[in-house]
């Protein structure tokens, strides 16, 4: 980690892929990055602020994708190499200036990196972006471990600059977060090679666009022919029986399952460098295409008349792994079936799925939520963990922004039993909420909306958004105000509320969801994790006055455990005070006034 | 341990530093000249889930994942994630594993029973499955090296003897790795973690176990409401306090109602609450069946 940091040498150091992009993209001499942050993409623009003290690159978290791939293609418009990064589902939100930056192309190199999560790590979906690269028309590069993140990186940005395109750089998390050894070279000041003005490329009236799409076909097939001769594309022949067509991280895995076996290794992977598939597949016997995901590679080698097995043996649905292409290669006939190792059976184990932190600010305006009977429309955030027992309070999580739209369509269905409530986390609200809230505004939706606001981008670990009040450096900067905004949208009803007031969350939900139209609650408490760890004086639970109702433990907080004593046969509690932070809020709920702080709990209850 | 090559496992709880574990050994094997990949998860599983970071080093390392039942070492930073790891060890692989014992909420969910759902810490019943387990508990060696919170570096310390990587080489890893000030607490907790001898049965009452409880009748109850004294939903004080949200009011609104009746564990708060004493709480006497979920495990 500290690594990149160091000023760059001919030794080997250990980078993850994310750390390696952002080495790349300065030794191409990046001038602007901007991205937003999402899970396997984040670490690229921190590693990049983290290499860059002098401050040579402008590097932001942007309000969402789209806004962060329109900044990196306007830099790249006026002469300067542009990263953007964002996870697969940001591509989404981005798609609609990617598909036109396809035809505009840009004066520097426009590089776009799609972090892509198979297995859904910390996703709503799969989505293999490969086929975003072919929709929009534009190369596409794989990298398959961090030395060829930085490599391939660098081609990119040549790359973009060469045929006038942008470029996507798909990778996955075994290649985002994973470390290998990159030796790195020299790191090169940003180019700056100035605007220049030209409307029929960058102004896409239709009549500009028609000619650029001819351009963009035309472009295909010159990017075609260098597939054809890039050394990113490589033919590794050995054992000519059976040939394997691959890219990403599958060709690692490969490598070790079948060692001798041939290879037609692709970084480029799109446009497919036909002739020498065709040249590859005629000189093995079989030919097996083993990709992460969906038939991407496959299709398109069917397509070409070649007879390649693929899906038919290995999962497109989750992440591949070792084992799942030993697995395939099985099932293929081509490792023996025999002896499977059969691990040591492990006595059962307690299931430990994500849960919201002690002290999460979070959590009082869920169990209000279940309460009250609303029917819960949630986003992307970690309040979507709500939906898990003991809170138990959500009801949809689809995209970033959904929340409210799926709230004003669920008041429309005239099928809801009950107050019906959108919930939504600053970040996401800023992100794509603000057109959804004033379009409900503006068709007088009876709606609450309830804004998390704990200041920050939390799941992903604590980055700045624009009501943050910081820069991705650090620095301070103008916030958002998110009440003033909700007001100036013109919602009338617009409460504030400290969502460690248990009674004053709840008045202020109940008081919003009685009120006719739309109405606006916010829970105003920073994340007690991200940027800074929060705590407080812990609480304690004096044991002789707890009846073991479990009240608190439907808070879901890990800091209260089950003590053995119990009470009537059910347990007591107790609080693990090197983990609670001093919320308080378990101690609001406790009908026994068992739980207080520790320093005056102990000895106001020793009598 | 094979010298040329090797892959160790880390896993643990988010928040306890598998990750800057991990990244230290990596690069002890980098500065011992071998290729190596690591691999962890982030985002979601950071928020108290399960974390795990895969390591592998030899001459030449091209998957960063290690297969099932191929890991020469599982080192886990607590005791459940460690049973869970179980299976990524080779045959005659080494399970170091700390004492230290962080039960989800979800290990808290049999209301009426009170069974934890949380295996029994006992290195010695791992060991007719485990033969090479290297309990130890870290966090006090740690504390008692300077601070309890180097106690993933006593397991490196414990895992160190088993990989080909030379003293200097973890010293120099530790120290570009670990923030400064947590350095020399890091040092001296892997020093400590190193000169520990196994197999060690753990010192009795060592690592927090949890002695555990004589069995109990569950706690069940039934509630009855007298109609007529309920004032309904202007009051809903006893829905309000319902730790099981047994309580609740059909579309009427009066008088309230046990929707979830199977749910009532006889807390009595409904009962205790209520300001008009229309609710009894009666504990019922049921028969012992299979609780909700397993009980400690053996």
């Amino acid at each position: 980690m500290s690594s990149i940091a160091a000023s760059s040498s001919s030794i080997a150091v250990l980078l993850s892929g994310n750390e390696a992009i952002a080495q790349g993209a300065r030794e191409a001499g990046v001038g602007v990055a901007a991205g937003y942050p999402g899970t396997p993409s984040t670490e690229i623009l921190e590693a990049l602020v983290r290499s860059d003290p002098d401050r040579e690159v402008y590097v932001e978290w942007s309000s969402n994708e789209k806004v962060a791939i329109d900044v990196a293609l306007g830099a790249a418009v006026g002469g300067t190499r542009a990263l953007t990064t964002m996870k697969h589902v940001g591509l989404n939100v981005a798609s609609d200036t990617f598909m036109t930056a396809a035809y505009t192309g840009a004066r520097a190199g426009l590089v776009v990196v799609s972090a892509d999560d198979p297995g859904m790590h910390s996703s709503q979906n799969e989505q293999d972006n490969r086929f975003l690269a072919r929709f929009a028309g534009v190369p596409l590069l794989e990298p398959s471990d961090s030395a060829e993140a930085r490599d391939l990186t660098i081609a990119a940005f040549e790359l973009a600059e060469r045929f006038d395109t942008p470029v996507l750089l798909r990778t996955t998390t075994r290649i985002a977060h994973a470390r290998g050894l990159v030796t790195l070279g020299e790191r090169r000041a940003p180019s700056r090679a100035g605007f220049v003005r030209d409307a029929a490329k960058y102004v896409m009236l239709p009549g500009f666009a028609r000619r650029r799409r001819v351009v963009l076909l035309e472009r295909l097939e010159a990017l075609r022919r260098h597939a054809e001769e890039t050394p990113l594309n490589r033919v590794e022949l050995r054992d000519p029986a059976v040939g394997v067509v691959t890219s990403g991280i599958a060709y690692q895995y490969v490598r070790e399952a079948l060692p001798e076996a041939s290879v037609l290794k692709l970084g480029l992977t799109h446009p497919l460098p036909e002739a020498l598939v065709r040249d590859f597949c005629a000189r093995v016997g079989r030919v097996l295409v083993i990709e992460e995901l969906d038939p991407y590679l496959e299709e398109q080698l069917r397509a070409l008349g070649v007879a390649a097995e693929g899906k038919r043996f290995f999962p497109r649905a989750g992440e591949l792994s070792p084992d799942g292409v030993r697995a395939g290669l099985r099932a293929a006939g081509l490792v023996p079936a025999g002896t499977p190792r059969t691990p040591a059976p492990a006595p059962a184990t307690a299931a430990r799925p994500p849960v919201l932190c002690p002290g999460c600010p979070h959590v009082v305006p869920f169990l209000a939520l279940r309460q009250l009977g609303a029917i819960v429309t949630g986003d992307i955030g970690c309040y979507t963990l709500a939906a898990s027992p003991p809170l138990s309070a959500m009801d949809s999580c689809v995209a970033m922004g959904s929340s409210i739209g799926m709230a004003m369509g669920l008041v429309r269905s005239g099928g809801a039993s009950g107050p019906v409530v959108a919930t939504i986390g600053d970040s996401t609200l800023l992100h794509a909420g603000i057109p959804a809230l004033a379009d409900a505004v503006a068709n007088d939706t009876p709606l609450t909306v309830l804004v998390l606001d704990n200041g920050t981008t939390a799941m992903t670990g604590g980055q700045s958004h624009p009501g943050a009040g910081a820069t991705i450096r650090g620095d301070g900067a103008p916030r958002v105000d998110i009440a003033a905004l909700c007001r100036a949208l013109g919602a009338r009803s617009v409460t504030v509320v400290d969502p460690y007031d248990v009674a004053a969350t709840y008045r202020a939900l109940e008081k919003a969801i009685a009120s006719p139209g739309l109405s606006v609650v916010i829970t105003d408490r920073p994340c007690v994790v991200a940027p800074v760890k929060i705590r407080d004086t812990p609480f304690t639970v004096a044991a002789e006055r707890c009846i073991a109702c479990q009240l608190c433990m439907n808070l879901g907080c890990p800091s209260i455990v089950w003590a053995d004593e119990r009470y009537e046969g059910r347990h007591k509690v107790a609080i693990d005070e090197t983990t609670c932070t001093g919320c308080a809020v378990c101690a609001q709920v406790c009908p026994t006034d068992a739980i207080a702080l520790v320093t005056e709990g102990a000895p106001a209850h020793a009598g | 341990m094979p010298a040329e090559s090797g892959s160790v496992l880390l896993v643990g709880v988010g928040g306890q530093g598998v990750v800057l574990s991990s990244a230290v050994a990596a690069d002890a094997a980098r500065r011992s000249g071998f290729d190596v990949k690591q691999s962890e998860v982030h985002g979601m599983s950071q928020r108290g889930g399960v974390v795990s970071s895969h390591l592998r080093y030899g001459p030449l390392v091209h998957s960063p994942l290690i297969g099932a039942g191929e890991a020469d070492a599982v080192v886990a930073l607590e005791w459940n994630e460690g049973v869970r790891a179980i299976p990524a060890l080779r045959p005659g692989g080494t399970l170091i594993v700390s004492l230290d014992r962080i039960p989800p909420p979800s290990a808290f969910v049999d209301r009426h029973g009170g069974a934890v759902a949380y295996p029994a810490v006992a290195p010695d019943t791992l060991r007719r499955t485990v033969p090479d387990v290297r309990a130890a508990d870290a966090t006090s060696v740690a504390a008692a090296a300077g601070n309890a919170r180097a106690m993933n570096s006593v397991l490196l310390g414990i895992l160190s003897p088993l990989l080909p990587f030379p003293a200097e080489a973890w010293d120099g890893a530790i120290a570009a790795n670990v923030p400064r000030a947590a350095l020399e607490a890091n040092r001296a907790a892997f020093a400590a973690g190193r000169a520990l001898r196994f197999p060690a049965a753990p010192a009795p009452g060592t690592g927090r176990p949890r002695r555990r409880a004589p069995a109990e009748p569950p706690s069940v109850g039934s509630v009855d409401i007298v109609d007529a004294w309920c004032k309904g939903e202007d009051c809903a004080i006893c829905v309000r306090a319902c730790p099981e949200y047994v309580l609740g009011f059909e579309p009427d609104a009066r008088p309230v109602r046990a929707v979830r009746p199977d749910a009532c564990t006889a807390c009595m708060l409904c009962e205790i609450l209520c300001p008009d004493f229309a609710i009894t709480v009666r504990r019922a006497a049921v028969p012992a069946g299979p609780s909700l979920v397993a009980a400690e495990t053996t």
